[in-house]
């Protein structure tokens, strides 16, 4: 580790929090209804939908309106890849998708996952890149900051019938925050050299004299929204490490940038919402603390090297720069691994599988206590407050008053609703990780042996069920097995935990706001964000344990000995 | 044979009070009980536990199958005795909990023998009478209780006027007046009429009276989880499930890459993961909890409102009697001009000589340790003049001349004369400062005035300002007018006051409250009080008051002291607290527990894994085992604590949460490593590892 790298990271992590001071509150606004210089347009949408801004829904017709936009994305973008062949702006003439892959990728887009079990440079037409994936990514993330928002409204008073209103808030995060950074950053892009053009691909003749063919497509605006969005679905095969999707160490930056600044500006949307900028403060602190800690451990891992390249007469002053970008470097990689998995973008710009042991424990972990640090547009922050509930809930007690959250009395329905959210990561991580280190026909589809092996199929579904979306690349992902398991466990870590969120928010909604006093358990504060954390890692990441306790801990033991698999 | 009826009973429980935990014939009885609780039917009510249980009975039929096939058992026989005594463990926590409730019980069953009830034939005619038994008796029956007679049941006074011992519910012996009318009508069924005699309307049917429902609260047989205990056994119950989950795919996890874990061995990693330590405690404490109230000679209806009484943001205590001192009491002599102070002690003290009431008698105690004045007894031939409502003068007239005292207004016009500006001023200062002023005269001529003002009771003060800092606030209920009521809450240290308070008053202000989402405890006897009382999130009412004051309120104070609204709050948030940290250091417990398992189970398949058990444990099997019996003896360990609950300290929430956090939660992190590193050891050194 370097003092130059530290500064690096020290430098995109302070930009993100300078800018999403002011979008916090832009976004607070747009939730009021308050931001309107697109109005023309949000009415011509209402009246073509039929849509009464202005009506307010409770959690279940918010959360039945917001099941319905989403089924019919699936549906659309489904049937989009399945057609592809027949469709125009195909200048490769790229068949349709296999049914599996189809279901898995129109799951994996329409769940902000964007686990790609193809490449896109060998795999998709324009059309579908541009009007089925590029589009997905914008409503998919619209989604989370929609259901977010609906949320930090429950908070904000007491006795609320209505959490606001789907189609209004779906509409006018996509209008006013989503379209306009996209353009912001995909400019931006650009400029830095990533390709925009309906061209088709270059042949190109190397040095050698050989032929080589230069993929190329509309690529600067969707990588926008595919990291603003949380999305992480690369255009290009592999992703930001790709030479025309991460050109420099300033476009990785920006990127960095783009896929933390609204899951930390919502923490402070929160704040704004329930008018107490103090508790969105402590969620950021929270979020920040364990984007620090993850990529001090990536960092430091990889900075000491791989044992045996060393042994081998690698220099150690190296690091482990397999798998690695060197116009990146290691700080600005190991951030990127910290902030991608603890985003729920899943976007990389190095080779996650290539990672030293610990170095990829980091994104399994991350991924594995929530996606809430800061987690995925929206995701993150409603995901943070079912922990904040528990955290509350457990501690709360302790100051010797039954258990309440800004006002808000945490009762059994609450810790029900809240306990089956948290109960769907580990069902679907762990049940399906063991099934599929055992399944020939799934085991099929590991490349290591040995703990890495494991590694990888953890890996796969942590990433599915967590919404991320990136890869321990060694593990053969289109099959028919591995796209149908990982297309459900990404349909339960979104919609199965979502369902028992909104019924938290409607429940709490209800309730009376009680006053504060000297006798109610402070949320805000170092002492609470301390204990946040910690319940975090107690509550969500206990359980997996066991599972890294055979996968990456192993492999850092196994590894120091000298043995290989 | 124990021919003593009512009064021991309350006495009993008195003597239990701040007695030993645990003393011996409960511990017997609760070892017993312990195992009568294993039945899995039961159980299933705890969650975790019975999951506990499950595992047991696994464990030991996977041991007695090893043993009949000839196979090597003694590692799962061990395992399963631990996994035993958890469950066993937990079951006795319960069983001396209740078995403390169930002493006092035994004590109050005494009390409801079986009573022959004087019913009335005919509303107006008290000598027509048949006998009935009191388990026969409706509600609305009216019934005679004559002296030497128990009351049958609960019931209201709708005639006469008898003194009553109630010693079978308070404790107290000192009989009470009980009369129809007013706010002392309520009687109680098992209670002592020691003379003369009422009529009572039945207000209880049989099985449900206050003795009884007391009864089965202490015995905890009625008992029903309270909300809180709810959502905290969801909690655990969905913690279990995540614990399963981990537990149960390690099967497939581990034969990846080796042989996965023996069902023994994944048995005890999910039972030390699974909150045992808190499942195992839960009901004891609430079981203790409501123990303690009693043992404070407050009933609670429900647990619920113990909880609430956690929860409470605003305290509302009547100024007389809970605030003040019942009475007000000489503090001054302030003189006229061209009298001294001592001339008017002692005329005052004259004048109070044949004045037996508290002011009075408070007028003599003050002139003798101010003034050293020594009031001489009531010399013969003296004419006591008696206090009137219409005169508001009452005095002395002796040889030595006629001494007067009373309203000043009443006796400056009885002297025919106007009060110099000097004793205006003094009046109107008395006043203001919350005082009464009387005026004292002798011969007819005006010497001064008495001060006479509302002493607040010691202490009071220091205990407002703890409920500050618990971020309780308290209100002043009072009859006075403004000025004086402004006055003594200023003396007293409460943070408002509602002055010329009417029972609606009350009401308003507790919605008032309420609206603002504040919680709000009162205490009130009178009937007039029952609507607030109801409407308050805490209620307690006091035993000598109306039937319709303990029906509106959600606690009885046996003591009728209504100061102890207070300790209430403290045994509310004390139970709270008490669940919370255990909750903590349970959950807390685990960190350690995967460092001596995990390196145990999976060392056969990695060697190198043997790096995380920091603890040096000395084989897979006695790292397994310790942590077992530290997850088992963890819950005896703790039973004292459970029962007696954390000490609360009246400090705001963060300190109190900084506090609790750095000894349950840090604490729960750090002793397992200890305890079971010992135990460890222990093993070794007897040969058992």
């Amino acid at each position: 580790m370097t003092l130059i790298g530290w500064a690096q990271i020290a430098l995109v992590l302070a930009a993100i929090v300078a800018a999403a001071i002011p979008l916090a509150r832009y976004i607070a606004a747009v939730a009021a209804g308050r931001i309107t210089f697109l109005a023309p347009v949000e009415r011509a949408i209402y009246a073509a939908g039929g849509i009464d801004p202005a009506r307010g829904m409770g959690w279940k017709g918010y959360t039945l309106a917001m099941l319905a936009a989403n089924l019919a994305g699936f549906l659309l973008l489904y049937a989009l890849l399945r057609l592809q062949g027949v469709l125009p702006l195909n200048p490769q003439g790229f068949d349709g998708l296999s049914p599996w892959l189809a279901f898995n990728t129109a799951i994996s887009f329409v769940t902000n996952t964007n686990w790609q079990a193809y490449s896109g440079e060998a795999a998709m037409s324009y059309l579908s890149q541009m009007a089925g994936l590029s589009v997905q990514n914008f409503l998919s993330a619209a989604t989370g900051i929609a259901l977010a928002l609906a949320l930090c409204r429950a908070f904000a008073g007491g006795g609320l019938k209505g959490l606001g209103n789907f189609w209004a808030d779906f509409v006018r995060v996509n209008l006013y925050v989503l379209v306009p950074l996209a353009v912001i950053v995909g400019l931006a892009f650009v400029a830095l050299g990533m390709p925009q053009t309906l061209a088709s691909y270059v042949e190109a003749t190397t040095l050698e004299g050989g032929t080589q063919t230069i993929p190329l497509g509309p690529a600067a605006f969707q990588i926008a929204i595919k990291h603003l969005g949380t999305n992480g679905g690369g255009f290009f095969g592999v992703n930001a490490a790709h030479p025309f999707e991460g050109p420099s160490a300033l476009a990785t930056s920006l990127q960095i940038w783009s896929h933390q600044v609204i899951p930390f500006a919502l923490a402070l949307t929160f704040g704004h919402i329930v008018r107490d900028i103090r508790q969105g403060w402590a969620l950021l602190a929270v979020m920040l603390a364990f984007v620090v800690a993850g990529t001090w451990i990536v960092y430091a891992a990889e900075a000491a090297g791989n044992p045996l390249h060393i042994a081998a007469g690698v220099d150690p002053a190296q690091g482990n720069m397999e798998g690695k970008e060197v116009r990146f470097g290691l700080a600005l990689g190991a951030l990127f691994v910290a902030t991608t998995t603890g985003a729920s973008c899943g976007a990389v710009n190095l080779m996650h599988d290539s990672l030293m042991p610990l170095g990829g424990l980091v994104p399994l972990f991350l991924i594995q206590l929530g996606e809430v640090l800061p987690g995925g547009v929206g995701s993150g922050l409603y995901g943070m407050i079912v922990f904040v509930l528990l955290a509350v809930f457990v501690a709360g007690l302790m100051v010797g008053r039954t258990p309440e959250y800004l006002g808000k009395k945490v009762q059994a329905r609450e810790i029900k609703l809240a306990m089956l959210a948290v109960l769907v990561l580990p069902a679907a991580i762990l049940g399906f990780t063991a099934v599929s280190v055992v399944l020939p026909v799934a085991t099929a589809s590991i490349q290591d042996k040995g703990p890495h092996g494991l590694s990888e199929m953890l890996y796969a579904y942590t990433s599915a069920a967590g919404n991320n979306g990136s890869a321990f690349g060694g593990l053969t992902a289109d099959t028919p097995w591995m796209n149908t398991t990982l297309g459900i466990a990404m349909a339960l870590g979104r919609f199965a935990y979502i369902v028992p969120m909104m019924a938290i928010a409607g429940s709490i909604a209800a309730k009376p706001k009680l006053a504060a006093s000297t006798g109610t358990f402070p949320t805000h504060g170092p002492l609470f964000v301390g204990l946040l954390a910690g319940v975090i890692l107690i509550l969500g990441g206990l359980q997996f344990m066991p599972a890294l306790a055979l996968g990456p801990v192993a492999e850092h033991f196994v590894l120091a000995a000298g043995k290989t698999f | 044979m124990d021919m003593t009826p009512a009064i021991p009973a309350g006495e009993a429980r008195r003597a239990t009070r701040g007695g030993a935990l645990l003393s011996g014939p409960i511990v017997r009885r609760a070892a017993l009980d312990a195992f009568a609780k294993l039945d899995p039917r039961r159980l299933v009510r705890n969650p975790v536990i019975f999951v506990t249980e499950v595992v047991a009975i696994l464990v030991t039929v996977l041991a007695v199958r090893a043993l009949a096939l000839g196979q090597p058992w003694s590692f799962q026989a061990g395992i399963a005795l631990w996994l035993w005594l958890t469950v066993l463990f937990a079951t006795f926590a319960e069983a001396v909990a209740e078995g403390r409730g169930r002493a006092q019980a035994e004590s109050l069953r005494r009390a409801r023998t079986e009573t022959r009830a004087k019913l009335l034939l005919r509303a107006d005619d008290r000598t027509l009478w048949q006998p009935r038994a009191a388990t026969k008796l409706r509600v609305g029956d009216l019934v005679l209780v004559e002296a030497g007679d128990l009351i049958p049941s609960d019931g209201e006074v709708v005639e006469g006027i008898a003194s009553v011992n109630e010693a079978a519910v308070t404790g107290e012996s000192a009989p009470v007046i009980r009369e129809s009318g007013g706010d002392r009508s309520a009687v109680t069924g098992g209670t002592l009429v020691v003379s003369d005699w009422i009529v009572a309307r039945i207000t209880a049917a049989p099985g449900s009276t206050f003795l009884d429902r007391m009864i089965s609260l202490v015995e905890g047989a009625s008992r029903q989880k309270t909300p809180n205990e709810i959502a905290l056994d969801i909690l655990l119950a969905g913690m279990t499930i995540i614990f399963l989950i981990a537990v149960a795919t390690l099967v497939g996890l581990a034969s990846w890459n080796g042989q996965p874990p023996s069902i023994a061995v994944l048995a005890a990693l999910l039972v030390t993961l699974i909150p045992t330590t808190i499942g195992g405690l839960l009901s004891a404490i609430g079981i203790a909890g409501m123990d303690r109230l009693v043992r404070f000679n407050v009933l609670a209806t429900s647990g619920r409102a113990v909880e609430a009484a956690g929860d409470v943001d605003v305290l509302l205590l009547d100024k007389t009697g809970t605030i003040t001192l019942g009475n007000r009491q000489a503090a001054g002599f302030i003189p006229v001009p061209g009298v001294t102070e001592r001339d008017v002690a002692e005329a005052a003290v004259l004048s109070s000589l044949a004045d037996e009431t508290p002011e009075g008698r408070s007028i003599l105690a003050f002139a003798k340790e101010r003034h050293g004045i020594e009031a001489p007894a009531l010399p013969d031939g003296a004419r006591v003049i008696p206090f009137t409502a219409q005169t508001r003068i009452s005095g002395l007239d002796l040889v030595q001349g006629s001494y007067r005292k009373g309203a000043v207004d009443a006796l400056v016009r009885s002297l025919g004369g106007e009060a110099p500006a000097a004793m205006r001023e003094a009046v109107d200062r008395i006043a203001r400062a919350g005082g009464t002023p009387l005026a004292v005269a002798k011969d007819g001529r005006l010497l001064g005035a008495i001060e006479l003002k509302d002493i607040v009771k010691t202490g009071m003060r220091a205990r407002f300002d703890a409920l500050r800092r618990m971020g309780i606030r308290t209100v002043m209920v009072t009859g006075d007018n403004r000025l004086t009521a402004a006055a003594i809450a200023a003396e007293a240290g409460v943070d408002d006051f509602i002055a010329e308070a009417t029972p609606e008053d009350k009401l308003a202000y507790i919605r008032r409250a309420q609206a603002e989402g504040r919680l709000v405890a009162m205490a009130g006897d009178g009937t007039n009080d029952a609507p607030a009382l109801a409407q308050a999130d805490v209620g307690l009412a006091m035993q000598t008051g109306t039937q319709a004051a303990r029906e509106a309120g959600n606690m009885v104070d046996l003591d009728s002291d209504p100061t102890k609204l207070i300790e209430v709050v403290e045994i509310g948030k004390q139970l709270l607290i008490t669940r919370g940290a255990l909750t903590t250091f349970s959950i807390a417990n685990d960190v350690a527990k995967y460092f001596a398992i995990l390196p145990a189970i999976f060392v056969a398949s990695y060697p190198e894994l043997g790096a995380l058990n920091v603890m040096a444990l000395a084989s897979p099997g006695s790292a397994i085992l310790s942590a077992v019996i530290f997850n088992a003896l963890i819950i005896v360990a703790l039973v004292p604590l459970a029962l007696r609950g954390v000490r609360y300290v009246p400090v705001g929430a963060a300190a109190l949460l900084r506090r609790n956090l750095l000894i349950y939660g840090l604490g729960g992190i750090v002793a397992p490593f200890i305890g079971i590193k010992l135990i460890d050891v222990i093993l070794v050194v007897l040969g058992l590892a």
